[in-house]
């Protein structure tokens, strides 16, 4: 079977950096690393996103951090994580030591926390790419997520932009509880983001009716898995229709190959996968086999002619349909 | 560690009702041959793409040889997902996960072990029991539950252990009250060197307490709710004192489930304690020095 299958070119790139693949785990879904590479060698993504990082260490939410909703769950497990020094001291050295690609995710209260954090990773070994999480509360602004104003958000990238070094590119990961995200995005790139990721999780509430309050400690909490897909669909289709030559990693929902051929055909050059590693392990590695087997039973050659390809205007006809054994 | 975990596709063996539980007997070698007590698994449920995204986490409560391995767990129907475990049968298919967690410690010399469990918690100290008397331990069970029909295993821990106390909250089995109430005095009575428990969050509580009023050590078995059972969501966290004194909020399924109980801050669960490594307000200093 697999004979008859010609393998596609699989390699992406987040601005001038290649990826084996376009598949890569979400930011805080994947641990430090250690934990997926006891099922598989994380080696075989395109990159591993790590946890967003903070400068101090935090312990998070209090519990209950996590309540499933309908094909999908609800945490608010509130960044917890080891702080840069541990990052740098324990985290980031494994994943460099097995030179797992690896994708920074940074998080902070105000512009200076960031570009604090973008400073300490300019000469750690082994950062692929630095993801901007801007889904933090701004404390210079009464605690208004950057994410949600794109002039904050322009100012957190520019900071970060321009204190890392050319080669390693400056991804802004924008939350979809906006009013425009291409305003946001734009501004974003304006500022010197070299890609786009997106979705974050858009925030909802739980109420359990047995005990008549809110599942959640933290009250509100981040929506996720397939329930925000085609929130996440909608937001690189728009953000990939007008500003067409900025590479984004689509993010949300993704459990299957199909799922990541979507956000692909809507726009995206990556795939992150976050929720589906929960259920389960093996589902990154799992995707990756899917979306080739997806592309390949379509006669794609290369992935990269996938991207944004259902953009195209309807009626102008489809060479990769006429060759397709299908 | 006792190696790392396996996702297999297991075949439903058997199921039975076991009072108020399920117990299902699934084929699954590449877990039961890694199995230890005090190791859990972690299932997939509502099949082939199912709207549940998160894995339950139940506890093995005994592994045979038989068909290349086979796991046993015991499950009570709480919400959707247990209620879709329940309804399995002999040849359907599982997805599950394991061996998950930290196992019991054992000890290194034959010592007296009281094995506490509470509700379904029981499940779990079968086969510790049995390893412990591998050792040449002697094992004691204290059983309890709200009600009869809840006590998980007395006939089997009336045939193991050197003796067994059960206890229901309605009194319809054993002495009327709850584990904590009878505990000291089986302590007293069979000269006990360590605790084990698993069960309720609550019993727990009051169980290590007991431990610390005879000043013998306590290693509890803890559920919180997990989604992911390998470490990676971070959702199942609580605050455990480190040896370095210092509080952090770990993660029950990789860090746990068995932690010694007086590390546990149990009146603290479900906060962050305003001194745990990275608590709003910059906590992490050693206050709690055990
Ligand atoms: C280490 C460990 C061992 C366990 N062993 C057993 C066992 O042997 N037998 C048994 O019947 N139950 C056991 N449980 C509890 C069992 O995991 C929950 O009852 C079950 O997940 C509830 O799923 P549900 O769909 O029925 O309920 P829901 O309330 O709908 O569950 C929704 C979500 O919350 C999580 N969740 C809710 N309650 C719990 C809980 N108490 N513990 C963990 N996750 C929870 C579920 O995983 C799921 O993600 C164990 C839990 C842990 C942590
Ligand atoms: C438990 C959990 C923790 C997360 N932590 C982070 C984080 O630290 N930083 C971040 O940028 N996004 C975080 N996210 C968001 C994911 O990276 C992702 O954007 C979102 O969940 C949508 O993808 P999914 O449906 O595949 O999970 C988290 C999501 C979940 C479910
Ligand atoms: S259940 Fe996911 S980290 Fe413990």
């Amino acid at each position: 079977m697999s004979l008859d299958v010609p393998a596609v070119d699989m390699r992406t790139y987040l601005a001038h950096v290649e990826l084996a693949n376009p598949v890569t785990t979400a930011a805080g879904c994947a641990g430090t690393g250690r934990e997926l590479s006891q099922f598989f060698d994380l080696g075989r993504l395109g990159a591993h996103t790590t946890r967003t990082i903070t400068m101090a260490p935090r312990a998070g939410r209090p519990t209950p951090r996590m309540t499933e909703t309908p094909s999908g769950l609800l945490n608010a497990v509130g960044l917890q994580g080891p702080g840069i020094e541990a990052f740098l001291g324990r985290e980031l050295p494994w994943l460099a030591q097995r030179s797992i690609r690896t994708v920074v995710s940074i998080g902070g209260g105000s512009v200076a926390e960031y570009t604090a954090l973008a400073r300490r990773l300019a000469d750690a070994p082994g950062v692929t790419a630095i993801e901007v999480n801007l889904a933090c509360p701004n404390i210079e602004d009464r605690g208004r997520v950057f994410a949600r104003d794109g002039a904050a958000s322009a100012e957190v990238v520019a900071s970060v932009r321009s204190v890392t070094r050319y080669d390693v590119p400056v991804v802004a990961k924008l939350s979809p509880d906006v009013t425009d995200v291409v305003a946001v995005a734009r501004a974003c790139v304006d500022g010197g983001a070299d890609a786009l990721s997106m979705i974050n999780n858009p925030l909802g509430v739980c109420i359990d009716v047995d005990t008549l309050r809110p599942a959640l400690a933290a009250v509100s909490g981040g929506l996720s898995g397939p329930a925000v897909r085609p929130l996440a669909v909608r937001c690189v289709w728009q953000v990939h229709a007008a500003l067409p030559g900025v590479p984004i990693v689509g993010v949300g929902g993704v459990m299957t190959g199909r799922d990541a051929f979507e956000l692909i055909l809507a726009g995206a050059c990556a795939v992150a996968v976050g929720t589906a590693l929960f259920h389960d392990p093996l589902a990154a590695v799992r995707i990756l086999k899917e979306l080739e087997d997806a592309l390949a039973a379509r006669g794609f050659q290369r992935l990269a002619d996938a991207v944004g390809l259902a953009h195209r205007p309807p009626g102008s006809g489809s060479r990769h349909l006429e060759e397709s054994s299908l | 560690m006792g190696g790392s975990p396996q996702q297999v596709t297991g075949t439903v063996l058997t199921t039975r009702r076991v009072d108020a539980y399920h117990a299902l007997t699934v084929v699954a070698p590449g877990i039961a041959e890694r199995f230890r007590p005090g190791h859990f698994v972690s299932v997939s449920v509502g099949g082939p793409g199912t709207s549940m995204v998160t894995r339950r986490a139940l506890a093995v409560h005994d592994v045979k040889p038989d068909y290349g391995g086979t796991v046993e767990f015991v499950v009570a129907v709480r919400g959707p997902g247990t209620a879709w475990l329940a309804d399995r049968r002999a040849r359907d298919t599982l997805d599950l996960v394991g061996p998950l967690g930290r196992p019991f410690p054992l000890p290194r010399d034959p010592v007296n072990c009281v094995l506490v469990g509470g509700e379904y918690g029981s499940a779990t100290l079968f086969a510790l029991a049995d390893a412990l008397q591998r050792r040449h331990c002697r094992v004691d069970f204290v059983l309890g539950a709200a009600a009869a029909d809840r006590v998980f295993g007395a006939l089997r821990a009336r045939r193991v252990g050197e003796t067994t106390t059960l206890t229901t909250e309605d009194g319809s089995l054993g002495l009327r009250g709850r584990v904590a109430d009878v505990l000291p005095g089986v302590v007293t009575d069979v000269h006990a060197d360590v605790i084990y428990a698993c069960g309720p969050m609550a019993m727990l509580r009051e169980v290590t307490a007991v431990g610390i009023d005879f000043d013998i050590p306590v290693q509890v078995a803890v559920e919180e709710a997990m989604a992911c059972g390998i470490g990676v969501c971070m959702t199942c966290v609580l605050p455990v004192i480190g040896d370095d004194g210092v509080t952090r909020m770990v993660r029950a399924c990789a860090d746990g489930p068995v932690f010694r109980g007086e590390r546990v801050r149990f009146e603290d669960v479900g906060t962050i304690p305003f001194d745990a490594l990275g608590a709003p307000g910059g906590g992490g200093s050693a206050r709690h020095v055990t």
